[in-house]
């Protein structure tokens, strides 16, 4: 989980380390928007746009669907903390069985010591 | 950190790590302090592997487990308290080198179900564990998602009924 954080974290610092990005975080939180309406409020290609999009996209801070030929871009966050959740609870699972297995391991490794030692007599 | 457990014959616990790498992707990450045929040996040989995977502490119970690992043959874990409500896991070995790698399908639900690869990486007499789900797609990654949150939850609700019961026949909170 903490690793899982911290990467999004990074990502998420990276995307918005760049002000346009965060200008189109603060306008998605007025309203959904098409990629065409960003680009033409901010005054850029429709190329640039969808770049500033991705990296968003990428760091879970937005989410996009496509309908017809429009795609829709709306505040990601939410869909965030869900995935968060759920993968603080695989965390949870994956680390509570590991912490068994080492017990099975540490035994294993306890009777083939015992063992070793008896062949070697 | 504790420093008193230094000193105790169990070694210090090593950290999971559990990471979305695409949108198909989901990587758990750990290493054992012990060679990498031992742990193979846990994680292939069924009365090994029936005493880990299913932790008590998450309030889960394996009713049965059948393992044929070798290329090609299957699995078949039963889980669950209540015998007429089972929730059965289940699939096939595609990949089989000792000690080093294993790849099974996860076939309980269709075609959504995800490939596991678990590689054991045995380094300085220590195994670096990793295991790789690949989903066939982003929303069967997503689904599954929903679906452990899910269990999960039922898991709990599971637990609250067993201590309603325990409840009715002892005063509970005073222990």
């Amino acid at each position: 989980m903490v690793q899982y954080t911290r990467a999004r974290l990074d990502a998420s610092f990276a995307a918005l380390s760049d002000a346009t990005r965060r200008g189109v975080l603060e306008q998605l939180g007025r309203a959904d928007a098409s990629i065409t309406d960003l680009a033409e409020k901010f005054h850029m290609t429709l190329t640039g746009m969808k770049k500033h999009v991705r990296v968003l996209e990428l760091a879970g801070l937005v989410t996009t669907e496509k309908v017809g030929r429009v795609r829709t871009c709306k505040l990601g966050l939410r869909g965030l903390a869900e995935e968060a959740a759920w993968i603080e609870r695989y965390h949870q699972l994956w680390e509570a069985r590991f912490d068994e297995l080492d017990k099975v391991v540490e035994e294993l490794k306890r009777k083939e010591k015992v063992d070793g030692h008896k062949k070697r007599e | 950190m504790d420093t008193r457990r230094e000193s105790e014959a169990t070694p210090m616990k090593n950290r999971t790590t559990v990471e979305r790498k695409s949108d198909r992707e989901l990587v758990v990450t750990r290493t054992f302090n012990a060679p990498a045929r031992l742990v193979f040996e846990a994680w292939t040989t069924p009365e090994l592997f029936k005493q880990w995977w299913a932790p008590k502490s998450m309030g889960m119970f394996l009713r049965s487990c059948e393992m044929d690992v070798r290329v090609g043959g299957r699995y078949r874990l039963v889980f669950g308290h209540d015998a007429s409500n089972p929730d059965e896991f289940f699939g096939r070995y595609i990949e089989v080198t000792p000690h080093s790698r294993l790849v099974w399908t996860n076939d309980e639900g269709g075609d959504g179900g995800p490939v596991t690869t678990v590689t054991f990486e045995e380094k300085d007499g220590k195994t670096l564990l990793v295991m790789h789900e690949l989903y066939p797609s982003r929303e069967a990654l997503d689904a599954a998602g929903t679906g452990a949150a899910d269990a999960m939850g039922e898991t709990f609700e599971q637990l609250d009924e067993l201590l309603v019961t325990l409840g009715t026949g002892a005063s509970v909170g005073q222990s």
